[in-house]
């Protein structure tokens, strides 16, 4: 086929216009939709409740993880074109941990040392562990399948940061159910399975949203 | 004409395109050949790869028509084609097992190739042509080689042209999925 073929092929398509925007927008919030059925049906909101928000640590738990979640949704859409680099759009995603450094800082200097472990090791590492990637599936698959519409300078990076984004949804649910809100605890175990699920969209993404 | 008023051109005519001017989308494919075609000719040459500067053209050229809702229409047009034409040519070699480490030019920054009518025509376009259904080999042959319109092409398969657009809109994807799996060795 000559390229002056190929064109008149192209022109003939009027294939619908992608709107990027809007498709990664749905993928939010259908992948919200998702880890709260999930997290409603199966985990549930702790049931001290309405003790818990009267303190600052519960509640410095969503600022953190909501941070996280906004900064890097907020990230996705100009990763996912060709000619945007990561730089002044990966800057914001130092948002959510600077929180969390400033927060346990606040928490060594308030608590006396010998509570330190105690409060690191809490009592539900483990469900922290296993709760946040698995509430985080729903929401990685959707901003993923979003992605391909898109066509990202770093695949692998863009992937990595929708991992991000679904970790930081997935976290700010189960914040809700975990009555360790120490920010020690917070900054042990929430990074540790924030990072399996960013390697997984990275892993994910570096062949899925190749283009 | 200048870089500058060759950009502004090519931005104006995008933007048309994009609403669903098809004039404007034909005329902009038309002018950015060119361009495509010198870049992808001098990469080839330094590789000793000559004959694969035409699929290059063509394998850009179906890129930008399947990602151009990537574009992001409040800015000029100029880097995102070039983005686009840098991560194609470098996957090509890569493909063929080459790495580019040498910088590729800007699209704006070209001087466009006068040759019109290249002289080796594109070949891995027609093994995938091959490989797809009858009727849609059919559309796709009756609207490229025969320039015949969706309305001509569905009448004369008696299909709608509903129908046609799909298959049409499904041809394309399915190259463009050939050419990023194609391993290089034909």
């Amino acid at each position: 086929m000559k390229t002056e073929e190929l064109i008149e092929l192209l022109a003939q398509d009027p294939s619908p216009r992608l709107r990027l925007r809007s498709t990664i927008a749905g993928a939010v919030g259908g992948g919200t939709l998702v880890a709260a059925t999930i997290f409603f049906a199966k985990i549930g909101i702790r049931p001290d409740i309405s003790e818990a928000v009267q303190s600052i640590r519960f509640l410095f738990k969503f600022v953190v993880t909501l941070s996280l979640a906004i900064t890097a949704i907020s990230a996705i859409l100009g990763l996912s074109r060709p000619d945007v680099h990561f730089g002044a759009k990966g800057r914001i995603l130092l948002v959510a941990p600077a929180l969390l450094a400033c927060a346990t800082a606040v928490e060594l200097a308030v608590l006396p040392r010998d509570q330190w472990m105690h409060n690191l090791i809490g009592h539900n590492a483990r469900f922290c562990l296993t709760l946040i990637p698995l509430l985080s599936i729903g929401p990685l698959g959707c901003l993923l399948v979003a992605l391909r519409l898109g066509a990202p300078s770093n695949p692998g990076f863009a992937g990595a940061v929708a991992g991000l984004a679904a970790s930081g949804i997935a976290a700010t649910f189960y914040a809700a159910n975990c009555n360790d809100d120490s920010p020690l605890f917070v900054a042990t175990w929430y990074p540790i399975a924030i990072l399996l699920v960013t390697a997984t969209g990275y892993l994910i993404g570096r062949k899925l949203l190749r283009w | 004409m200048t870089t500058l008023s060759r950009e502004a051109d090519w931005t104006a005519w995008m933007r048309a395109a994009l609403a669903g001017d098809t004039g404007s989308y034909r005329k902009f494919l038309h002018s950015v050949v060119p361009y495509l075609r010198a870049i992808a000719r001098s990469r080839c040459r330094r590789f000793g790869l000559e004959s694969e500067a035409e699929d290059i053209v063509q394998e850009v050229l179906l890129t930008i028509h399947l990602k151009r809702g990537t574009w992001d229409q409040s800015k000029e047009i100029g880097p995102w084609l070039t983005a686009i034409t840098r991560n194609k040519i470098i996957d090509t070699f890569r493909r063929r097992g080459r790495r580019v480490n040498l910088p590729i030019e800007d699209v704006m920054d070209t001087l466009p190739s006068d040759d019109q009518q290249p002289d080796i025509l594109p070949h891995d376009i027609e093994l995938f042509l091959e490989q797809l259904t009858p009727t849609q080999r059919e559309i796709i042959r009756s609207i490229s080689l025969n320039g015949a319109s969706i309305r001509e092409t569905s009448e004369q398969l008696k299909m709608t042209e509903g129908a046609v657009r799909v298959a049409l809109h499904r041809g394309l994807k399915k190259l463009s999925a050939f050419y990023r799996s194609s391993s290089g060795e034909n």
